[in-house]
């Protein structure tokens, strides 16, 4: 079939074209890791992927042009509709199936390639060399797990799968499926000329993999996983721009791969975990930490009193958690803020590593309620002002401000850094009931004597203390 | 292309990519997952040439889907990046009190 140009120009065009997506994709990265150009740097990456598509266009001997723009219609279609519509705190989940969209389709550029060496005959000349075939069958084998595990991740994110599967021996059978992944795709190349079953098998397994890696990982270590896929999907890429003498699969792919890991490196770090530890054990699998050694009382404050305490303040630092995006309260909460801030109160927002679903997510959610980002500092950043702080407002957060992290080595979260919202003069501590928070454990800060507690949903409670506020004059 | 010349491309970019997110801050953790996770959505360009030369099918069946997914992680990851990062704004204020 002819291209739409000549062999030797369009392949020159397309060469250079793919050097200039590979440079608009890192200086993209390379802005989106300031807040300052991090709006710029995915337009500019945006760009470099606009030009790759339309250039791949012009590829020597291809056709099925109709169906080409059909499926890309379909696909980014679903796509635009889909990331328009879906709510903030969803996000974590929706980069999950968008990620598993990736992997998938690096496994179906390695299903075809893996298929016409089916239909080689016996004799015939060799399709791809050992070298390519396997680094066909590996990004498929990558890329399937990231599908059929970020699927799975999604279903959990979602709501859709609630048990998390555990059962005995279940790393050992996992090992199993992955040998057994391995050794077909081993067989694969060593053999050159594949049968279709062996093929089938071969993907078969690999999504099987991807399931039962995924299924007994809890909800809170999803944000880690889902990182580790992202990589996933990234050296699958690359392994099937090999395939294809792709430059920019390669680079891009790589890039990711090596961002991802790191990535994901920083996630399990900030969130107090280790890699292995995601991967191979459920969080809290160990019996449920006694509340050992709670003293004290709960006492509950008035939200006109509580408003009254802030109105007063120097200095008032908030802790926001998972809880307020869930009551969705930071419209109501940027509100106070503001009053408090035109009041001369100096107010920042403190964020927890693990604030939200995923490093970075509860930014991601003040930011959409107008909450400029030089207001929100990390712990590192804000934790020693919180000694000198007249009021910590902890909304909806728990285990992140529990200073049991600091003393009880028996707690399944001791040593997690925590922010010390226990040191600052008052603490006032906005929750929906008297349960213990998404770990289970007791708040030992919820029973300080500086510790006040307001009852209520975070948006109504919010309402409140905006009244309160004013009323103070 | 050449091995060792594609070698030395994945270590270069290895590299690259390390160094570009090595100082990211915590803050920007989601949406440059989600950024990298758009880049990756390249994968289109291969699934847009593997559906180009399918012959059978079963080819143009799977291809057609390659190109669906990709363009899915493509699209998908660039609108969701992008609706996170343009609600990132500084206060307009004078920093003076930063920390």
């Amino acid at each position: 079939m002819p291209g739409l140009l000549p062999e030797n120009v369009a392949t020159l065009a397309i060469d250079f074209s793919y050097l200039l997506v590979a440079f608009l994709f890192i200086m993209g990265l390379k802005a989106m890791s300031s807040p300052v150009t991090a709006r710029r740097g995915i337009v500019v990456a945006g760009i470099g992927m606009l030009i790759g598509t339309l250039m791949s266009f012009l590829y020597p001997g291809m056709g099925n042009f109709a169906l080409m723009l059909a499926a890309i219609a379909i696909g980014g279609g679903l796509a635009w509709w889909s990331g328009r519509i879906v709510a903030m705190t969803d996000m974590p989940q929706m980069i999950a199936l968008y990620n598993g969209m990736g992997g998938g389709a690096a496994a179906a550029i390695a299903a075809v390639e893996l298929l016409r060496m089916t239909s080689v005959p016996a004799d015939g000349a060799v399709h791809h060399g050992p070298v390519v075939t396997a680094l066909a069958a590996a990004g498929a084998f990558i890329g399937v797990v990231s599908f059929s595990g970020s699927l799975i991740a999604f279903g959990k994110l979602q709501g859709l799968i609630k048990r998390s599967f555990r059962f005995a021996g279940q790393q050992a059978a996992n090992l199993l499926i992955a040998a057994a992944t391995l050794a077909l795709g081993g067989w694969i190349v060593v053999s050159g000329h594949p049968t279709l079953e062996m093929v089938i098998g071969f993907f078969g397994l690999a999504l099987l993999l991807g399931v039962t890696m995924t299924l007994p990982i809890g909800g809170a270590d999803m944000p880690v996983v889902i990182s580790l896929y992202n990589a996933f999907t990234g050296l699958a890429v690359a392994f099937e721009g090999f395939v294809l003498e792709n430059a920019a699969m390669i680079i891009a792919g790589i890039v990711v791969g090596s961002a991802g890991t790191l990535l994901t490196q920083l996630m399990a770090k900030a969130m107090n975990r280790s890699l292995g530890n995601v991967l191979f054990s459920g969080f809290g699998e160990g019996p449920a930490a006694e509340a050992s050694g709670v003293t004290g009382a709960l006492k509950p404050i008035e939200p006109s009193d509580a408003g009254v305490m802030m109105a007063f303040a120097q200095k008032v630092l908030v802790v926001p958690g998972y809880g307020m995006a869930v009551a969705q309260a930071q419209h109501k909460v940027w509100e106070l803020c503001q009053l408090l801030i035109d009041k001369g109160v100096m107010v920042r927002f403190a964020i927890h590593p693990v604030a939200g679903r995923m490093p970075g997510h509860m930014n991601v959610l003040l930011a959409e309620a107008g909450v400029p980002y030089d207001l929100i500092s990390d712990l590192d950043e804000i934790n020693a002002e919180f000694e000198t702080a007249d009021v910590a407002l902890v909304i909806g957060a728990n285990d992140v401000v529990n200073p049991v992290a600091r003393t009880d080595k028996s707690s399944p979260i001791y040593g997690m850094p925590i922010l010390n919202a226990d040191k600052s003069r008052n603490v006032l501590v906005i929750k929906r009931g008297q349960g213990a928070g998404f770990s289970g454990i007791e708040n030992h800060l919820f029973y300080l004597d500086n510790t006040r507690m307001v009852y209520g949903d975070a948006q109504k409670v919010a309402a409140e203390l905006i009244h309160a506020v004013k009323a103070a004059g | 292309m050449e091995g060792v010349i594609a070698l030395y491309i994945v270590m270069l970019a290895a590299f690259t990519g390390y160094e570009v997110i090595a100082r990211v801050p915590v803050i920007l953790h989601t949406p440059l997952m989600s950024g990298s996770n758009f880049v990756h959505g390249i994968v289109l360009v291969g699934a847009m040439v593997a559906l180009g030369r399918a012959d059978t099918l079963l080819e143009q069946v799977i291809g057609f889907v390659g190109v669906v997914l990709g363009a899915g992680n493509a699209v998908g990851g660039y609108v969701v990046t992008e609706r996170m990062l343009e609600m990132f704004k500084a206060s307009g204020r004078k920093k003076k009190e930063s920390a």
